[in-house]
């Protein structure tokens, strides 16, 4: 058990750099997750805190020591892979037992290990098996068994449910919660899959092009995201960028979209981008589910308007429908029974407490 | 087999189904005629060695059908099981092989393991350079070697040529590129990430190597091993250089030697010691013929 911590972390390949001066302070007991795309830096940052990639610029700290030039065996942590790396020569137990049988523990702490270890993980009837006869998700639980034997100070998990199919990946990402509950370890978790560091991590890390772009909980991110890329990351379906500018209309602050389509500003928004220049080119961030079916009694801040769908999906308790707006596909979340069909007009209406603001050219949320 | 495919599926024709059991049909057939026509063509040669190994001189010299023993006697195998000099000479393969073999293992699987996986400067040309090592034949390579011997011979004092043991520095000249080559092909089909978790166990290389490498890569390096015996064993030309007093020859070369007699030729015996040779190699890879197989397949998929 220990904190992690790193100090303006750079990795770079010759001329590339993967990462761009990270700068990330991981509590003890947290479990923290890095996402983003793909060759965005994350697993070379997970690799840089395990020792398996040399740290170009900067410090790596783990439980308070600098650790840069110290070897992966003696930083005392463990790692899952997203291909398990089971030694394929080996049984479960072996596998289990193989760092502690190099650190020559004696025999009978090993073995209260894994089988403590496989009874949380419920594999105990798997142990004597060549990893060749377990399933995708046995071998999964396998090598999360590997690293909690070894009871290390710090977890690292890499894409480790990438493997797996849909259904086995929402199952297994309930037992690493679990796991995680019970041992408390220190964990850095890494994966391209927004849903899953949604709902495992204390804070999620998002990366994008080697930085960090916001760090957060979970809740955090969804509702207050600091960057356009963390707004479109977080969530599925994506938040809505529409196209607008700011409007002073009867003394009023509004938001125009069309020609046609404006709306006021709830009070608290208005005072909040007031400053903003009427003339700047912004985009009106707005998550699926504030843009509804209208309702016969509009609360304060909620906006009506008529549309044309374009495409609809009916998901059972929602249906997602699509229409273009200044040729902007915009997606909204809508009662099943609120009529909605392909091709047919719907009056639909915004939350526009919930909305966001963004700058279109750097991105920033206003 | 594509001609005929497309001959029937001419527009005349009626369509037929079933076509594909029909092609299967053809398909072994051509399987089997070529396959029986190879096994006729490599199984001759061993199947003559066999016959004339049960003739007397005699039966040999005589005007009758070559290919049919009259008179079928072991005299030739008891000749020779029972002459020290040819059991001198099974012996000394047997030993140069053997420790030939050890010492290849020895250079070849950290070198494989080391080019395969610890990058380091130059460790992409050195992969190559080993591999054309191999390439230059052995007639090219027995003068210049002979002369770096006597060098050393004439240096140090301690007498190389004509005695068997100067083979085990001569052999891996041979056998170490080319295990090598493969063992570094099998050791790069290995997953990164199965090292990065030793790694992160806390294995040091060799750890690594001896506890995860050599148990994973076991066909391949059985595969490594088969060759390097088949290599050492039936190796003619370096013996023939290097070694001419009779104590010290090998199999091969002792048969030649020994056997021929100005133009005399004993192949009574000739064949009997060239079956008797053959049958070591014979025996190991009746044994790990499947291992074999599967270390030189190995990267034709993902292991």
């Amino acid at each position: 058990m220990a904190d992690v911590a790193l100090r303006k972390v750079v990795k770079r390949y010759d001329d590339v750099e993967a990462v761009r001066g990270i700068d990330l302070d991981i509590a003890d007991h947290e479990f923290i997750v890095l996402v983003g795309p793909s060759g965005c830096g994350k697993s070379t940052t997970l690799r840089m805190i395990a020792g398996l990639e040399d740290i170009s610029d900067g410090d790596i700290m783990i439980g308070g020591d600098v650790v840069n030039d110290v070897p992966p065996k003696d930083r005392d942590i463990a790692m899952v892979f997203q291909n398990y790396a089971l030694y394929p020569h080996m049984t479960v137990a072996e596998n289990m037992s193989f760092g502690l049988r190099l650190k020559h523990y004696p025999k009978a702490e090993i073995k209260a290990r894994v089988t403590e270890a496989a009874r949380l993980l419920d594999i105990t009837d798997l142990i004597d098996r060549k990893p060749k006869q377990l399933s995708g998700g046995q071998r999964q639980r396998v090598a999360m068994g590997r690293a909690i034997v070894r009871n290390p100070k710090v977890f690292l998990f890499d894409e480790p449910l990438s493997n797996l199919d849909a259904k086995l990946r929402v199952q297994m990402r309930i037992e690493i919660k679990k796991v995680h509950q019970k041992v408390r370890t220190t964990t850095v978790y890494v994966t391209h899959d927004q849903v899953e560091a949604m709902t495992l991590a204390d804070r999620v890390v998002v990366m994008n092009h080697g930085r960090i772009e916001q760090i957060g909980t979970p809740n955090e991110l969804y509702h207050k995201p600091a960057t356009k890329f963390v707004a479109s990351f977080i969530g599925s379906p994506a938040m809505n960028f529409i196209p607008c500018r700011l409007e002073d209309l009867a003394g009023k602050l509004h938001v125009r979209l069309t020609d046609r389509i404006t709306f006021p500003l709830p009070p608290a928004r208005a005072a909040r981008y007031q400053g903003i220049p009427r003339a700047e080119k912004l985009l009106l961030g707005l998550r699926p589910e504030h843009i509804t079916e209208a309702k016969q009694h509009t609360e304060p801040g909620v906006e009506t308007f008529e549309t044309v769908l374009d495409v609809t999906e009916p998901m059972g308790m929602e249906t997602l429908i699509y229409f273009t707006m200044e040729g902007t596909l915009v997606c909204g979340r809508v009662n099943p029974n609120a009529g909605a069909h392909d091709g047919g007009p719907l009056r639909l209406a915004v939350d526009l407490n919930n909305m966001h603001l963004l700058n279109e050219v750097t991105g920033a949320v206003l | 087999m594509s001609t005929l495919a497309i001959d029937k599926g001419g527009p005349r024709r009626k369509v037929k189904y079933g076509s594909m059991s029909r092609d299967r049909a053809w398909a072994l057939r051509w399987s089997y005629f070529f396959l029986v026509l190879f096994a006729i063509f490599f199984l001759t040669p061993p199947l003559y060695m066999v016959i004339t190994s049960l003739k007397s001189s005699a039966e040999i010299s005589a005007a009758t059908n070559p290919w049919w023993v009259f008179h079928p006697t072991l005299a030739n195998y008891v000749e020779l099981l029972t002459s020290n000099q040819f059991l001198r000479f099974f012996w000394n393969s047997s030993i140069v092989s053997l420790v030939v073999v050890v010492v290849t293992m020895l250079i070849s699987i950290p070198a494989a393991f080391a080019l395969a996986r610890m990058k380091f400067w130059g460790s992409t040309t050195l992969a190559t350079g080993v591999f054309l090592t191999y390439l230059v034949p052995d007639s090219l390579l027995f003068i210049p070697l002979f002369k770096m011997l006597a060098l050393v011979q004439d240096i140090t004092g301690i007498t190389l040529l004509n005695r068997w043991y100067v083979l085990l520095f001569i052999y891996p000249t041979l056998t170490v590129p080319f295990c090598t080559w493969i063992m570094i092909g099998y050791f790069a089909s290995i997953p990164k990430e199965l090292d990065e978790a030793a790694i992160i166990d806390g294995a040091s290389w060799l750890q690594t190597l001896t506890r995860i490498f050599i148990p994973v890569a076991l066909p391949g390096l059985i595969a490594a091993t088969i060759f390097a015996f088949t290599v050492s064993w039936a190796q003619f030309l370096y013996p023939l250089v290097f070694t001419t007093s009779i104590d010290q020859l090998v199999l091969p070369v002792g048969i030649t030697t020994t056997l021929i007699k100005g133009d005399v030729f004993n192949w009574g015996q000739i064949m009997t010691g060239a079956l008797l040779g053959a049958a070591p190699p014979l025996i190991i890879y009746a044994f790990l013929m499947d291992y074999y197989i599967a270390g030189l397949t190995a990267g034709a998929t993902k292991g």
